[in-house]
């Protein structure tokens, strides 16, 4: 177990070489920022001056060896443009997208494992037909025109939801929190539901076919024969057996909403890491693009190995000795 | 011997789209506390939707028709659902084919064991891991203690079908229903396995139904035989009378096509065709088409007709001559 975490956690630092080799590249050829950040009046040495002070002038090869230095000692460099160190601007706006991410997440399992199951156990009843072809919807409509018609419904017509930003933020630990407020949480709805549809889709289809497949096998039918009731049968003998296959789902998922939480997070102007890419690119602020292409991947390897974990939890059968190999 | 188990025209039709099937036609038989009786035909014969029946497992579109199914004086078949539910495990068990599907392969043993004492009792988990423990022990688990805590895929399969039956004998059933549980088996296990099964049944009296098609079984472990064929019971007897002395043409097919019967050299005896498929069986005796003594009486149904004490037989034109030594020897080793 520990040897497998720790030689996962080798192949880790390789896979962020990698990565932060091609994002400093894919950057490096996006544009060049200075043309942007420094006003066209500016004399030919003020340009020259800031070329230098922000390091462009060198060669890109000195430019990612200096970066790599200082990445290794955690510095991953300053935002061009609000000149504080870009890894402090994320982990400032982080705690606004884990919590839509959490939240979204959590809308998802509560509202689609329930449903997935019924209609798998139910699958020619009016209720299972109606769930599955909802769940087509779900994952059939784009987010962001999802994300308009919820606006348009709750907020303008009904107006009983905002349509936009986080509301007040509670302190939990130190990290600012909306869902603890009856206000905040309103205002983490619309936008975590319209994160949640598809996913809530793609968990009901993974339940109900795992029941269905379920069902048929021979040990629900010795489950049946030991006089088990319909709650145990369904609640321990087909959850656990369905729950692989959703807990990888859930987990992708999470880093997928995490790092495309772009989308959502502009049309409801929540204040993310999402919304701080999107203004990154604009103004080709490099090192925060960097930082944060690097901070997504390291949160898909950890999101990955946590599942690795809980394979074994779920699965008797997989040895993680093996799976590393 | 008192009467454990008694079945009375027992019918479960399962209603298609394209029409009835009747997969169990009008089948009644008895078996006494501690006996063992022996459901033999082919696959399709009806021998599993007979014990499923009895379980009040058959799922829709199938529905048991009609009939009693006496267990101590209840009949099953006139329970609700959650009665049946109580009874299931407890009063009636049930062991399947292959033990690589029965034990649920994320659940431990125990988990699966304790849950199947304590759907039907109040007792401690602490009470029930023992009596678990005891269960392992008495089917031959070594060091049941630590095996208890491990999962099905760390047994054999001769070893899991022993976890199946322990779990069975959980609750002292009054009847066992075993669905082909040595089948899957290689034979120095099921030799194994039938001579536990014999013994511990002797030990408690629970009654055994063994449904198999393999009639070298049949002879060493059962009392009684029903030969199934198309969902009916076609002939009915004591070991012996079914083995030695066959009556019905179908019964004697069979044991003709038990290979160690066949002189070495000459083609293996089969009999002709295929079962019939039972959609909409056409009325008259099903085994019509594939039998030698066929005639036109045969269009009718037969009548089920008593011979010599528990001997039964369904057909127009029954064999009374004895089977030939060399098949008859073959079958009963």
């Amino acid at each position: 177990m520990l040897v497998f975490i720790i030689r996962r956690l080798l192949q880790s630092v390789v896979v962020l070489f990698v990565m932060s080799l091609l994002v400093f590249a894919g950057v490096y050829a996006i544009g060049n920022p200075i043309d942007i950040l420094i006003s066209p009046d500016a004399t030919q040495a003020d340009r020259a001056d800031a070329i230098a002070r922000l390091g462009l002038d060198k060669p890109m090869y000195v430019q990612y060896l200096v970066f790599l230095g200082q990445a290794a000692a955690g510095n991953l460099g300053k935002s061009f443009a609000f000149n504080i160190p870009a890894i402090e601007l994320i982990f400032e706006r982080m705690p606004a997208t884990l919590e839509l991410a959490v939240f979204a997440m959590g809308l998802a399992v509560v509202l689609g494992l329930p449903l997935g199951l019924y209609a798998g156990l139910k699958p020619k009843s009016l209720g299972g037909r109606a769930i599955m072809a909802g769940s087509i919807l779900g994952f059939s409509l784009p987010t962001f025109w999802v994300g308009l018609m919820l606006i348009m419904v709750f907020a303008v017509f009904a107006g009983v939801l905002p349509s936009n930003g986080r509301g007040p933020t509670t302190l939990l630990l130190g990290v600012p929190v909306s869902f603890l407020s009856l206000d905040g949480l309103k205002h983490l709805l619309l936008p975590g539901f319209t994160l949640a549809l598809l996913n809530i889709a793609l968990i009901i289809r993974l339940a109900r076919s795992g029941t269905q497949e379920a069902l048929m096998m021979d040990y629900i039918k010795f489950a049946r024969a030991k006089g088990l009731s319909n709650a145990r049968i369904v609640g321990v003998h087909v959850l656990k057996n369905i729950m692989i296959p959703i807990v990888t789902v859930i987990a992708l998922q999470f880093g997928s909403v995490i790092a495309f939480s772009v989308v959502t997070e502009t049309i409801f102007a929540w204040p993310g890491m999402g919304k701080l890419l999107i203004d990154s690119i604009n103004v080709l602020d490099r090192p925060v693009i960097v930082a944060y292409l690097l901070i997504i991947v390291t949160l898909f390897i950890f999101v990955n190995l946590v599942v690795d974990l809980l394979y074994s939890v779920l699965d008797p059968r997989v040895r993680l000795t093996d799976s590393g190999q | 011997m008192t009467v454990a188990l008694k079945v009375e025209n027992l019918s479960t039709h399962f209603f298609t789209k394209q029409g009835v099937v009747k997969a169990v036609n009008e089948v009644s038989f008895e078996v006494p506390r501690g006996g063992v009786l022996g459901l033999v035909g082919e696959s399709g014969s009806g021998k599993s939707m007979t014990g499923y029946s009895i379980m009040g497992l058959i799922d829709p579109p199938g529905r048991v028709v009609g009939g009693r199914v006496l267990l101590g004086g209840t009949n099953l078949l006139e329970l609700d659902p959650e009665a049946m539910r109580a009874m299931r495990g407890s009063r009636v068990a049930m062991i399947f084919q292959d033990p690589m599907m029965t034990l649920n392969p994320v659940l431990r043993i125990d988990t699966q064991m304790i849950e199947a004492i304590q759907a039907h009792e109040k007792v401690s988990r602490a009470a029930a891991l023992a009596r678990a423990r005891e269960a392992l022990a008495r089917v031959g688990i070594p060091s049941p203690d630590e095996r208890l805590a491990s999962y099905p895929h760390q047994f054999s399969g001769g070893m899991r079908q022993r976890v199946a039956i322990a779990t069975a004998l959980l609750n002292k059933p009054d009847l066992i229903i075993a669905d082909e549980p040595t089948t899957a088996l290689d034979v120095t296990i099921q030799g194994q396995i039938l001579f536990e099964m014999q013994k511990l049944t002797r030990e408690s009296g629970t009654a055994l139904i063994w449904i198999t098609h393999d009639l070298s079984v049949i002879a060493g472990l059962a009392d009684h035989v029903c030969v199934m064929y198309a969902g009916r019971v076609v002939e009915s007897g004591t070991v012996d009378q079914v083995l030695d002395a066959p009556r019905h043409p179908y019964t004697r097919g069979l044991i003709a096509s038990v290979p160690a019967a066949n002189p070495r050299g000459r083609a293996l005896a089969q009999i002709p065709g295929m079962t019939p498929a039972l959609l909409n069986l056409p009325p008259g005796c099903p085994f019509r088409e594939r039998c030698a003594r066929a005639d036109a009486a045969c269009g009718a149904d037969p009548a089920t007709e008593a011979l010599a004490d528990a001997h039964a037989v369904r057909c127009f034109h029954p064999h009374t001559e004895a089977l030939p030594p060399a098949a008859a020897e073959g079958a009963s080793p």
